[in-house]
């Protein structure tokens, strides 16, 4: 594609801006692109260096944990009780374990999860790739002889593809145990009959898919801090290190957002999933 | 050792070389000099095959180098030891890591080994009992020791200096020049100086170039270089030149200090 010229003719400003930007997202998207397909061949060509994976996964999972969990409950909370008061007028509302554990599984549960490690981990990324890059940490392991998308990338995007689903099941049970304790404890509804609920309503091909979109918003998430970091201007310094870390956080956001409704669109509407 | 031939090299519209021809040959030590921005830092990386070129040849240790895969790119890195601007020590490592890490990625050697490694290679800089210490935790001259420590620990035939004594104290300057000047003649390396500090250039150098507008100014000898009669040159070599450059009795160098020889 031809960059545009930098020299817009003044009738026609607004057009050379949009025109430039289109540009600029199109080459955006084409390396990050170009970047991810670089992680996965580096991903199949030995050796897979595993105290690096080992670090990143204690890195991300441990230390987003309680976090996780925490928003996984409070969200289950909201859920119970909002479930619990629009079901009430119909005289539904012993439905309401129903309500919490499917849409817990099925989107909460990844969503949250995937949003917590997107501002956590995703900008912890970028910030530390960035940062690397200005202060030439990422020549320097050039100039050494080793591939940084091997060294930095893959461990990374293994980890966040692994912790991201696994998180999620704690986000999950979290957000069921929530959803339990709020209208348990604020409505007087009875535990034993939320459990059979959760048991009769939660099916493997639920937690199924739950995992393919916590899988995929792993990914998602490695994918664009990664790039944003690698992306930097060597001439950045801290401003570029700054502004990167912001904008990773905002386009994982939005990545998720999209994922998760191409995702649905795919496997509830095509492949006719429940 | 090192031949740079018509290169060529833009960023978007602008031109930062416009055909540069060098030769560096084995043993020497070649000082890169020029303004800011001139392009001397892109011509350092481009040897270390870190910038690809839009045009012209790289030759390094009888291969041409631009249009090397990765795999045997790194091959020739194997030969290249490269002291950065910030000394590029990973903040994430002790020193011992740092100075290990090319040993740990491909080589085969024991822990103790490569320990052993290390400790040399700090004697090598003058440095000892910093092997546990953090990036974070030494001075600037201390990091570009290390960061020298670590471009030698895979006994590279060349070593790459980007501006080695930049933001030092004037007396950690001369200690780096004069370690600097003691590896070449230890180790007979070919080097290759970017720097704009003309006592680092004038103390350490064996060859100097001097890049302006992204061409080759001048050419040569220290000697030569102060015997040239170009007004750039000599206006950039007498506002950083030491005294002792200055007190020359050359009949060039006074034209332009104004100085008497009488």
């Amino acid at each position: 594609m031809t960059p545009p010229s930098s020299t817009p003719a003044p009738s026609n400003g607004l057009a050379f801006l949009l025109k430039n930007r289109l540009y600029h997202t199109l080459s955006e998207v084409g390396d990050a692109f170009r970047l991810l397909a670089e992680t996965i061949f580096q991903i199949f060509r030995p050796p897979l260096q595993f105290d690096l994976l080992m670090k990143q996964l204690l890195f991300i999972g441990f230390n987003s944990l309680s976090v996780v969990l925490v928003s996984g409950f409070f969200t289950g909370m909201v859920l119970g009780v909002q479930g619990y008061v629009q079901l009430k007028p119909y005289a539904v509302e012993g439905s309401v374990a129903q309500f919490v554990s499917v849409s817990v599984v099925k989107e909460l549960g990844p969503m949250i999860t995937a949003f917590v490690l997107s501002g956590r981990i995703g900008a912890s990324i970028t910030a530390e790739l960035s940062t690397m890059k200005v202060t030439e940490q990422i020549d320097a392991l050039e100039v050494m002889g080793t591939n940084p998308v091997k060294y930095l990338v893959v461990p990374r995007f293994l980890a966040c593809s692994f912790m991201l689903p696994t998180l999620t099941i704690f986000s999950t049970f979290a957000g069921i145990f929530g959803g339990y304790v709020a209208v348990v404890t604020l409505f007087g509804f009875n535990g034993d009959f939320y459990i059979l609920q959760v048991q009769q309503h939660l099916f493997i091909g639920s937690v199924f898919i739950s995992l393919i979109k916590a899988t995929s918003f792993g990914m998602a998430i490695a994918a664009v801090g990664c790039y944003k970091g690698f992306s930097i201007s060597s001439a950045g310094g801290a401003e570029g290190v700054g502004t990167a870390t912001t904008g990773s956080a905002v386009i994982s956001l939005i990545t998720i957002l999209v994922l998760d409704f191409v995702l649905n669109h795919i496997l509830f509407n095509l492949l006719g999933l429940t | 050792m090192i031949s740079i031939r018509n290169v060529r090299k833009s960023f978007d519209e602008k031109q930062v070389l416009n055909g540069i021809d060098l030769e560096v040959p084995l043993g020497e030590t070649l000082v890169i000099l020029g303004r800011s921005g001139c392009g001397k830092s892109v011509l350092l990386k481009i040897i270390a095959g870190l910038l690809s070129i839009d045009g012209g040849e790289v030759w390094v240790d009888g291969t041409e180098i631009t249009n090397l895969k990765r795999k045997q790119m790194n091959q020739i890195r194997r030969k290249i030891g490269m002291l950065f601007q910030s000394a590029a020590l990973f903040d994430s490592m002790s020193v011992a890591e740092n100075i290990a890490f090319m040993l740990d990625q491909h080589t085969d050697l024991s822990q103790q080994e490569m320990r052993k490694v290390v400790d040399e290679k700090l004697k090598l800089v003058d440095l000892d009992g910093v092997q546990e210490l953090r990036p974070a935790q030494l001075s600037g001259g201390m990091r570009k020791r290390v960061g020298l420590a670590r471009a030698l620990a895979f006994n590279p035939e060349i070593i790459l200096y980007d501006e080695p004594t930049t933001g030092l104290d004037p007396v950690t300057c001369n200690e780096i020049n004069e370690l600097i000047r003691d590896l070449n003649k230890k180790l007979q390396v070919t080097s290759v100086v970017v720097t704009h500090d003309m006592h680092s250039a004038f103390s350490v150098g064996t060859l100097m170039v001097m890049l302006h507008e992204g061409k080759k100014l001048a050419y040569g000898t220290p000697e030569s270089m102060i015997n040239e009669d170009n007004p750039i040159l000599q206006q950039f070599i007498l506002f950083g030149a030491p005294d002792q450059i200055l007190n020359i009795d050359e009949p060039t160098l006074k034209k332009y200090t104004g100085r008497s020889t009488e």
